[in-house]
């Protein structure tokens, strides 16, 4: 006899942003009518692209780096189990603590606790997409303890009071004259004469951090790797903030994904060489911080490692889509996305953006409470191509398709067309209907939904004289 | 050489004209074409939007039609792309591994029309006169999924006549992608949006490409705008000749 454990469990509801208030085409919709949000974007994923293609086009062996990452990241979810235990093992050997968390709500709880415990009310974040992922940030605030993102764009989502609307760049729906008015409004003891010039407004940024770093003893982190091998964590970034939170405090506490592992050291050497080119469009990245545990009378004296399933396991269960946990967060999908490019992030209402958000949030949170994000692509393939760990997107997205409940008019639509389709009698009277339409006058437009979607911007082509096959058999 | 045509079920109904021209074509160029009556559509809307199930029978007709001929040319990157990389993945997905791997035989048998003409009947110069100034649009699943590469515009290239444009960021989407031009129309009319204003920005008189389908979404958007571009299937091009075709 088995017993049911109620694994593998998706992400709880109620708790993290892995879910979001409207449908897809209905959040895209407000995004689309915003001008400014679309010059925005596009400014920023066309100068991306750019840096990041001529990074890219200068390694003969890109290619071969990809196939590298991919095969490796299979390899570290083929073995996923033993490799957790290594990690933590070698963690605990290092003078670190390790906590298992089955979900948000777990993990939110072991860090509030952790916090509680030193009796500090503030903390200093690293950018980090789990604890996004969780909503650690309210949990924290419910408990009385102030969160400081320390990421300079982060801390402009969040004295904003707004989400974040990209993986690497989570404020790249703001353009500098907007981030002085938040800085203005938001930012204590800000300059008030504050100009929208970019190095006044991260002179303003660091001054206060500054203070926050030098009086802040906890720190909360996330982390792009784990290594296996050595208990190492890893966090990679540009602008020095996330080392000064990974040395100055006296405790840091990381939550980490568990998909984040590589096997082994080595390993690492494939992973920053494809995460830099892919993301930002560097060679490398300005700081690459790893540590191992504890190092007595150097950087934080107390580390715990909060390991974050939250879904993730169901993931791994599904042999397609499994394949969205080999992402490095690199956002490189993102920036090619051309429906990424028109609605920015936060159409798709997870933390998880474009398209490796519209296979990675259904999967976590289980298709039915993100149904339309399967869908929030046009299939084009850009993501495929530009992904370092080659992860084939369009090929999950259809699969996820497969998966969500479909509305029952379009069921019955689909069932009926494919039985057309295989009677070919039925067919050709099929074909013939298709030309009386034309007798509907004014070339098919207004359509009855939920087709005057097309015909409210595109006329229908006149439908023809004659069939193809008519033409065949008469000729 | 015998080629049998799948037209696709797009284009035997609504673009007879992108079907005709690839019987033409080939005919011109000394081969016999067949149409098999039996054929109807690749399945390809209905794998795309979720509907495995209900393709798994187009997929077992698509088999059943073609798998006696040896090569099979369809005017479409799209529906050649879904034959090769998604037939036999419906086929196993239902448990019907003897069907995969005929579907796969088959797939190995079925090529875009610029496929075709490169790399089996070895030709580039068709013989083909068309006096327009032409830029053409590469298809995501031309150039993503069956990696056509520049076998269209080599073929275009020699074209007496042909005044052939480059369209600016061609490669990206037309905003078409099947039923999300009906399920996100809102998302697909601005990518389409950026598509037009590249097209008419380079002054082409036709746009061409090899999907019946995206020129169906970019043509209906241009014919909106009254902007006077006309949308032409490559197959049509190729086909035309100095005496009319």
């Amino acid at each position: 006899m088995s017993t049911f454990l109620g694994m593998p469990a998706y992400a709880p509801r109620g708790v993290g942003h892995l879910r979001g208030d409207e449908p897809f085409p209905e959040a895209a919709r407000t995004a689309l009518a915003n001008p400014q949000l679309r010059r925005n974007l596009q400014h920023a994923t066309t100068t991306i692209r750019g840096k990041s293609g001529a990074v890219i086009a200068e390694l003969p062996d890109w290619q071969e780096l990809r196939s590298a990452g991919s095969a490796l990241k299979a390899y570290t979810m083929a073995n996923l189990p033993r490799l957790l235990e290594q990690l933590e093992e070698r963690v605990t050997a290092a003078g670190g603590v390790v906590h298992w968390a089955a979900d948000a709500t777990e993990a939110n709880r072991i860090v509030t606790d952790l916090v509680k415990a030193t009796g500090e009310q503030r903390v200093i974040k690293i950018k980090s997409m789990a604890t996004m992922e969780i909503g650690l940030n309210e949990a924290l605030e419910d408990a009385g303890i102030t969160p400081v993102e320390t990421d300079l764009a982060e801390l402009i989502v969040q004295l904003g009071h707004d989400k974040p609307s990209h993986i690497l760049v989570p404020a790249i729906h703001r353009n500098r004259s907007e981030i002085r008015e938040i800085f203005l409004s938001e930012m204590p003891g800000v300059d008030p004469d504050l100009t929208d010039d970019p190095p006044v407004l991260a002179a303003a940024a660091r001054r206060y951090l500054r203070e926050t770093f030098l009086s802040t003893k906890v720190a909360v982190s996330g982390a792009n790797f784990g290594i296996a091998e050595t208990g190492t964590l890893a966090v990679v970034e540009s602008e020095g903030n996330g080392r000064m939170c990974l040395t100055l405090p006296e405790t840091l506490i990381t939550v980490m994904g568990i998909e984040k592992l590589v096997p082994t050291w080595q390993d690492l050497e494939v992973f920053l060489q494809l995460l830099p080119r892919a993301s930002t469009g560097e060679r490398m990245n300005p700081y690459t911080s790893m540590w191992t545990g504890v190092a007595p009378g150097d950087g934080p004296q107390n580390f715990h490692l909060v390991l974050l399933d939250n879904g993730r396991t169901a993931v791994l269960a599904d042999e397609v889509g499994r394949q969205a946990l080999h992402c490095i967060r690199c956002s490189a999908c993102l920036n090619v996305c051309p429906v990424y490019e028109r609605t920015g992030g936060h159409a798709y209402g997870s933390v998880y953006p474009g398209p490796i958000g519209a296979i990675l949030s259904p999967q976590l949170t289980g298709v039915e409470d993100n149904a339309s994000l399967p869908y929030a692509s046009s299939l084009c393939g850009a993501c495929f191509d530009a992904c370092p760990v080659k992860i084939d997107i369009p090929s999950i997205l259809v699969h996820l398709r497969n998966q969500v409940p479909h509305p029952r008019a379009e069921r019955t639509a689909m069932a009926a067309a494919a039985y057309t389709m295989d009677h070919p009698k039925l067919y050709e009277r099929a074909q013939k209907a298709a030309r009386l339409a034309k007798l509907l006058g004014k070339r098919g437009r207004g359509l009855p939904p939920p087709l005057n979607g097309w015909s409210s911007s595109r006329d229908l082509p006149t439908p023809p004289s004659e069939t193809f096959r008519d033409w065949w058999r008469g000729r | 050489m015998r080629i049998a045509l799948f037209a696709t079920c797009l284009a035997d109904t609504m673009f007879p004209a992108a079907a005709k021209a690839t019987v033409q074509l080939l005919e011109r160029l000394g081969h016999e074409v067949v149409f098999p009556e039996e054929q109807t559509c690749c399945g390809q809307m209905h794998v795309n939007t979720g509907y495995q199930k209900e393709a798994l029978p187009l997929v077992r007709r698509y088999v059943r039609t073609f798998e006696s001929c040896d090569v099979i040319v369809a005017p479409s990157g799209s529906c050649v792309g879904s034959i090769r990389h998604q037939h036999a993945m419906v086929a196993r997905q239902a448990g019907e591994e003897g069907l995969a791997s005929r579907a796969e035989t088959v797939a190995g048998r079925t090529y875009e029309l610029s496929e075709l003409l490169i790399d089996v009947l070895k030709v580039e110069d068709v013989g083909a006169y068309y006096p327009h100034r032409v830029t053409y649009h590469p298809t995501c699943h031309s150039l993503r999924v069956l990696r056509v590469g520049d076998r269209p515009l080599r073929l275009l290239r020699q074209v007496r006549g042909l005044d052939l444009v480059e369209l600016p960021a061609a490669e990206q989407c037309c905003g078409f992608g099947g039923t999300f031009a009906v399920k996100n129309a809102d998302t697909s009319t601005a990518m389409l949006a950026d598509k037009m204003r590249h097209v008419l920005d380079t002054g082409a008189d036709v746009c061409t490409a090899g999907d019946a389908s995206c020129l169906m979404h970019i043509g209906g958007g241009l014919s909106r705008l009254q902007s006077g571009v006309r949308t032409v299937h490559l197959a049509e091009i190729l086909a035309s000749t100095e005496a009319g075709s």
